[in-house]
């Protein structure tokens, strides 16, 4: 008798795998990672290359140990490797950018059980701690172009850290990142096309993004802020369009996504309005990781024909 | 109106212009006592037994169910025992052809002249739901509620199969007066076609000659997988919605299939009961895909053959759809009245099953609404009441989940495994 292979249906195969959408995000974060380099130098390359080499390494011996499959080629660990990377200031010491990745990707991802387990986004909390362990090197922001003028990088606040009665930078500084800051967050021009060809490729769902940024701009405006500039200025685009879109982390339906986004958007404005952070994007997500099991329970989908709640019954 | 969720399958229609290929009489047939759903039916015919075309060889007194016939003339050799692919086991006759296909004495036109004997009629053709389901028709056309809407499902949303559309296009005429017949019969007011956007010749036939008729209603469904679906098709084609744990007769609808409602039709005027249907033979092991009428009870290998197939690099034979349809596991088994495609194929996809990165994929195409993700994680707790709360129960095993897992999980199934850690009521 000719031997055949018996399974359960069904049969036709889809060939998108984790990995694939693990490479668009890193497709998406190149203009980033471009952006980076030319307002900080090479340096950037240097630093994110660092990140994805740590990251990549620790996932593997961290599953050797573990005695658990090699899961490296799943490619989340060079994902997680850039986005901490964009989130680093350009001058940070690489030692630290190495203990940032084992943060990252040992004690919030592996430990939790690894891809999809983790109740934290890794790179978010990798930058707080890195941001409460070394607020000095954490802070130490560059302007751009420093790398053309001088061997010494000239030390420069971020806009959002501007205190009252210095220049402000224009729109279209903060737009294309001519500012200072994190290395990655500041060209809301490179995270947008990234976001969005995400978005493109169905990959992020813009729920989360759009009601972030949206209460954010509202809560800013609200309050007399300069709505545009709140939203351009810091980590917005980056933490709305590849953090607060990171699948493990956040709510699957996109009823629990939007609250999401607008939780994000609060926790943000409340920091840098009333606390004593300049930046409050980091904690907003991570904030909102902890409650996703929360909206998650709350935001169920609606089954098609599902009786309601069986009240009569009992 | 909420648009029920679902997704773009390659259609992968190639023997859609494939007009039916009539298969010789095999050799000898297999045919199995149950190949609907419900009790399985008891042989009728002995060892050395000789039988002629549309005999009856199997009945069961039980109403959930419906009688098997001799598909060829000739000597029976053995009554053995059967397990379908679906792990069900029955007895089977085995029947070697004389190769003269001599015609029962017994087939005439049944007697039709009210519901009740239009009812007998058709349990006594043999028929079940020949979309796949094979639930016996007779049962449906019998409600405890009234019934006003006829839908015939002639979507055939799953790849690769054209059996149905053929009937479409080839019997045209034998749909529609089907189609009137039940109407007339079961004194029911509308009848809808509904026909998935795929197929516009199909739809443009229906058109034209339904033209002057008022009660039937050519649909149009979203060229969307899974459309066959019987929830999905009432929803789509009536706006009604079928609650859990309801039929679609509580909502005033009988769906049939397109072949089933031609068939009965075709019985009605010639009394031959259900002894041949047609296949769709595709996949690509396969060399000349085809639409083939065959016996019932033929054994897969010999129309594969028929097809040109490549014997020795078939790992994989499906009887059914890629998406519904069942793997079977031996190349001898016969056609039976619920195959209404067999695909043979040289791969497999043998990737394993990676964590979920709880992407939400599984989530945005159940047309149901439900949530495989966080199924498969109340299965894995074995949280019973989560299960309840999250309606397993309502799965129709379309696939769709298990379809576009970027993670390659089986969620379909385990979807099937915990439904059967609800007890039931």
């Amino acid at each position: 008798m000719k031997r055949l292979i018996v399974s359960p249906s069904p049969h036709d195969e889809n060939y998108l795998k984790t990995s694939n959408i693990m490479l668009n995000v890193c497709i998406a974060l190149v203009p980033a990672i471009i952006a980076a380099c030319i307002f900080f130098g090479l340096r950037a390359l240097l630093l994110t290359a660092v990140c994805v080499g740590c990251c990549v390494l620790f996932e593997f011996l961290c599953r050797k140990i573990m005695k658990r499959e090699n899961t490296i080629a799943d490619l989340s660990a060079v994902v997680t490797g850039i986005i901490l990377a964009l989130n680093l200031p350009v001058t940070l010491p690489l030692w630290m950018a190495a203990i940032g990745s084992f943060v990252a990707v040992v004690i919030v991802k592996q430990l939790f059980g690894g891809l999809g387990q983790n109740f934290a986004n890794p790179a978010i909390t990798a930058r707080i701690v890195l941001m409460v362990s070394f607020p000095a090197a954490m802070t130490h922001w560059v302007t751009p172009f420093f790398w053309r003028e001088t061997a010494d990088a000239v030390t420069s606040a971020t806009p959002l850290a501007l205190g009252e009665g210095s220049a402000l930078p224009s729109y279209l500084d903060l737009f294309l990142g001519n500012v200072g800051g994190c290395m990655g967050e500041t060209c809301a021009l490179a995270l947008l096309i990234g976001g969005l060809y995400l978005a493109a490729r169905r990959i992020i769902s813009l729920a989360a993004p759009v009601s972030f940024i949206g209460v954010l701009a509202l809560l800013s405006f609200i309050s007399g802020e300069d709505p545009l500039y709140q939203i351009l200025a810091g980590g917005v685009f980056l933490g709305a369009f590849f953090m607060a879109t990171d699948y493990a982390t956040t709510p699957i339906s996109t009823k629990g996504k939007i609250v999401f986004g607008i939780g994000c958007g609060i926790i943000t404005f409340v920091i840098r309005r009333f606390g004593s952070f300049p930046e409050g994007v980091s904690f907003s997500i991570l904030l909102m990781n902890v409650l996703t099991p929360y909206i998650e329970q709350l935001t169920r989908t609606k089954v098609f024909g599902a009786k309601e709640a069986e009240k009569n019954e009992g | 109106m909420k648009k029920l969720n679902g997704i773009r399958l390659k259609h992968r229609k190639n023997t859609e212009n494939c007009e039916t290929v009539t298969f010789p009489v095999p050799a000898k047939v297999k045919l199995p006592m149950g190949m609907h759903m419900g009790a399985p039916c008891t042989p009728m015919v002995k060892v050395g037994d000789m039988v002629k075309v549309g005999q009856k060889i199997g009945d069961c007194e039980a109403p959930f169910s419906v009688p098997v016939y001799a598909s060829v003339s000739g000597k029976v050799t053995a009554v053995s025992d059967y397990q379908s692919a679906m792990g069900n086991v029955c007895k089977a006759v085995e029947i070697e052809s004389d190769g003269k296909q001599e015609i029962c004495e017994d087939i005439k036109p049944p007697e039709i002249t009210d519901k009740e004997s239009f009812i007998k009629a058709v349990r006594e053709s043999g028929v079940c739901g020949l979309g796949g389901a094979g639930f016996p028709t007779h049962i449906k056309l019998n409600p405890k509620t009234p019934l006003d809407t006829l839908v015939i499902n002639a979507a055939e949303c799953e790849p690769y199969i054209t059996a149905d559309y053929r009937e479409m296009m080839e019997n045209t005429s034998d749909v529609l007066n089907g189609i009137r017949l039940v109407k007339d019969m079961l004194d029911i007011k509308n009848a809808k076609i509904a026909v998935e956007a795929n197929k516009p010749e199909a739809i443009s036939k229906f058109t034209d000659m339904a033209e002057n008729d008022d009660s039937i209603d050519i649909i149009t469904l979203p060229s969307a997988y899974p459309q066959g679906a019987e929830k999905v098709i009432i929803y789509n084609s009536t706006n009604r919605v079928v609650m859990e744990g309801q039929l679609p007769s509580d909502v005033g609808v009988l769906v049939l299939n397109v072949s089933t409602v031609s068939f009965i039709y075709r019985y009605t005027q010639t009394g031959m009961p259900l002894i041949s249907r047609r296949i769709t033979v595709d996949g690509n092991a396969v060399g000349e895909p085809k639409n083939i009428m065959a016996a019932i009870g033929t054994p897969m290998i010999d129309i594969l053959e028929f097809c040109k197939t490549d014997m020795d690099s078939v790992i994989k034979l499906l009887s059914g759809g890629p998406m519904m349809g069942m793997a079977v596991p031996d190349v001898n088994m016969p056609v039976t009245k619920t195959s209404n495609a067999l695909l043979a194929f040289t791969k497999y996809d043998d990737r394993k099953p990676s964590a979920c990165i709880r992407c939400g994929r599984c989530v945005n195409v159940c047309p149901l609404g439900l949530m495989p993700a966080e199924i498969d994680k109340a299965y894995k707790l074995k949280d019973v009441d989560d299960l309840k709360k999250l309606k397993v129960t309502l799965c129709m095993n379309c696939g769709s989940c298990t379809y576009v897992c970027p993670a390659n999980r089986k969620l379909a199934e385990t979807n099937q495994l915990a439904k059967t850690l609800i007890p039931r009521k």
